[in-house]
């Protein structure tokens, strides 16, 4: 029975999603026309991408709490450089925006790849780090919307086929990482590196250069998440987006991937974002202050590694019984 | 999470202990020199830090954290961790300020943060215990829930109506110049080297950090030591909401904000290994001071607070890649 649940989680997982959204819709019907859900998706579209980029690290049994502050400084930078050169193409810019971000996640793999530090204190250092340098190249200014150039501002808001083209990056973002963990040698070695990596060492990979690759993809996405918020919320200023990595952390959690690598899933880390999504657009809609958002994450970031930890992969792990399993 | 650290062959070598015991002894000697050096740096760089009143009002911004210090050294030893100290921090100051609004007593107010910093811990304990859940994510969740109780609670408002004799907690000297929060921070201190260092309850958060298989094996009560762990970092992150309330006099929700950083900072920097299994109080005590002396020396530049986060991220990862980087080099 409860194997049977976990199989299905993500099924479970977009169930729920669904049942919320017709539960709200059975006192609100407009949050579920499609204009709006097309807007919940977009909205969530820079958690999307940063959650992919998350999925790879945690998949190598890493972390990297730094995605949020790379965001900030890659989105200050980039709203610095269309302020003082407003004839740079957007496409130029995300383009940047992404190598930028690699910089900053590769600095992260490299320490966690030529050194063998944590993951968890690399991260925490230069989430520190990376917040704090955004003072030092803006001075505490902000960029402001009138600064900014039409296109940086319009070409997300741009809609094809009817939707965003934010959205459309969420969604080219998902199929391209989709792809690497499905269908190319270095998507699998994440698999092996988190599963087991004394194994994938036997196999011949070199753990720390998978890690490695992982830091460096999250990082890009993380640098490219830093235009698109930028543009979105057209202002740059030290203190965007913080606290932003423990939601990253949830919608992966939420969506099955376990802490301790190896596990989840492209679904599963999707949903897991859309959930966070649709409970973010939903309190306001529903009445309820959003001062209740941050504790129903952190509730829902519980209930969910609860849920996860009754999976039968912790099994295989524990050799000698655990206390309570050996009592009675 | 321990059993997990034995897979990597590269792990071998750190878990030699000869060698460890005597790497430690090093670094916290190498400390102690660093801590000097910044002393004499900060006293070349104005005339006034020599001054006890100035070096006095200097210990004021770490000692409070330097308390949470001492306990998530004993949980990162055992080979957990707790990200959720700074928003116990919240939550108990947001608990007492509800309990001085309504017209409490002191004790009744003091009691009151110390027995929601337990509660917290204790939850955190339950949760990484009962169901076997590494804790980073467990705390991560926590760091999340406890302070979004606060803003629930007060939303955007303050909580100040607290008796004017709560101020000794955070405002008051003992002797001298010698502060209640330095001396409180000594004495803890002391009775935390002797928990970790002199008890067999010290001797099992070793044995839990460098093999909880093998500590099984040896009957140490896992779990219930690692519960214990959580409540007792709980309670020192009460301690400290009582210090940090009474010296601000106030509560909003994003009181100790970002605190957790901070706190890992001093612990990794006392010479405690992230992957568990060794560490000391002294190494601990010598980093509050240091980097009480870091910031210090940076506030003496006129350094926003902002910017001194890259100074403190910088030597968190400075400080877990020297003994790694000696070690390449001497190999």
């Amino acid at each position: 029975m409860l194997a049977r649940i976990v199989a299905s989680r993500d099924l479970m997982l977009a169930l729920i999603i669904v049942a919320m959204c017709l539960l709200i819709a059975t006192r609100f019907p407009q949050f579920i026309a499609p204009g709006n859900l097309i807007a919940i998706a977009a909205d969530s579209s820079v958690l999307i991408i940063l959650v992919m980029g998350q999925l790879c690290v945690i998949l190598t049994r890493c972390i990297d709490l730094s995605v949020a502050s790379n965001l900030a400084l890659t989105g200050m930078l980039i709203g610095m450089l269309n302020t003082a050169q407003p004839d740079i193409p957007v496409p130029v810019l995300a383009l940047l925006a992404s190598l930028f971000g690699l910089m900053l996640g590769a600095f992260n793999g490299a320490l966690v790849w030529l050194l063998g530090l944590p993951a968890i204190v690399v991260t925490l250092g230069t989430l520190a780090i990376y917040r704090g340098m955004i003072y030092v190249v803006s001075g505490g200014a902000w960029v402001n919307a009138h600064e900014m150039s039409p296109a940086f501002l319009g070409a997300i808001r741009q809609e094809v086929f009817g939707v965003p083209v934010l959205l459309w990056v969420g969604v080219a973002v998902v199929a391209i990482v989709a792809f690497i963990l499905r269908r190319t040698a270095i998507g699998r070695a994440f698999y092996t590196v988190g599963g087991n990596p004394t194994a994938a060492v036997y196999a011949g990979l070199n753990v720390g250069r998978t890690q490695f690759v992982a830091f460096c993809i999250s990082g890009a996405l993380a640098g490219l998440a830093g235009y698109l918020w930028v543009a979105r919320y057209a202002v740059a200023y030290v203190e965007i987006a913080r606290g932003f990595e423990f939601d990253v952390v949830a919608a992966c959690v939420i969506g099955g991937i376990s802490i301790m690598g190896g596990i989840g899933t492209v679904t599963g880390a999707l949903l897991g974002a859309l959930f966070l999504g649709v409970v973010k657009n939903a309190l306001p809609v529903i009445g309820i202050s959003p001062f209740w958002q941050l504790a129903l994450s952190g509730f829902v970031i519980i209930l969910a590694v609860v849920i996860n930890a009754r999976s039968a992969r912790s099994r295989g792990r524990q050799i000698l019984p655990t206390q309570r399993e050996a009592a009675p | 999470m321990t059993e997990e650290r034995a897979d990597p062959p590269a792990d071998l070598p750190f878990r030699d202990r000869g060698r460890l015991a005597g790497a430690l002894l090093r670094w916290e000697t190498l400390l102690l020199f660093v801590g000097v050096a910044l002393f004499i740096f900060n006293a070349l760089a104005t005339p006034y830090f020599l001054n006890p009143w100035t070096l006095s009002d200097a210990t004021f911004n770490f000692t409070e954290k330097a308390i949470i210090a001492l306990a998530v050294a004993l949980l990162v030893i055992s080979g957990e961790i707790d990200l959720s100290v700074a928003s116990i921090v919240a939550l108990a100051s947001i608990a007492m300020g509800a309990v001085a609004e309504i017209g409490g007593p002191l004790p009744v107010i003091v009691a009151t943060g110390l027995a929601v910093g337990v509660l917290a811990g204790a939850v955190n304990g339950v949760i990484v215990t009962a169901f076997a859940l590494p804790s980073i994510v467990v705390t991560i969740g926590t760091l999340s829930l406890y302070r979004g109780i606060g803003y629930i609670v007060l939303g955007d408002g303050v909580f100040k109506n607290y008796p004017p004799e709560f101020a000794i907690f955070g405002q008051s000297y003992v002797w001298w110049v010698i502060s209640f929060e330095l001396a409180s921070f000594l004495v803890l201190a002391v009775l935390f080297a002797i928990l970790l260092h002199k008890t067999p309850f010290g001797r099992s958060i070793y044995a839990i950090g460098n093999n909880t298989l093998a500590a099984r094996f040896a009957g140490i009560r896992v779990e219930r030591v690692k519960f214990l762990l959580f409540c007792l970092s709980g309670l020192m992150a009460g301690v400290a909401s009582v210090m940090l309330t009474s010296r601000l006099g106030s509560t909003r929700p994003t009181i100790a904000f970002g605190w957790e950083l901070e706190i890992v900072t001093m612990v990794v920097l006392g010479g405690v290994s992230i992957l568990g299994g060794s560490g000391s109080i002294p190494g601990v005590v010598i980093a509050a001071f240091v980097m009480g002396l870091i910031t210090f020396g940076l506030g003496l530049l006129n350094v926003p607070g902002v910017v001194m986060s890259v100074a403190i991220g910088s030597v968190l990862i400075f400080v877990i890649a020297l003994p790694r980087i000696l070690a390449m080099v001497r190999r």
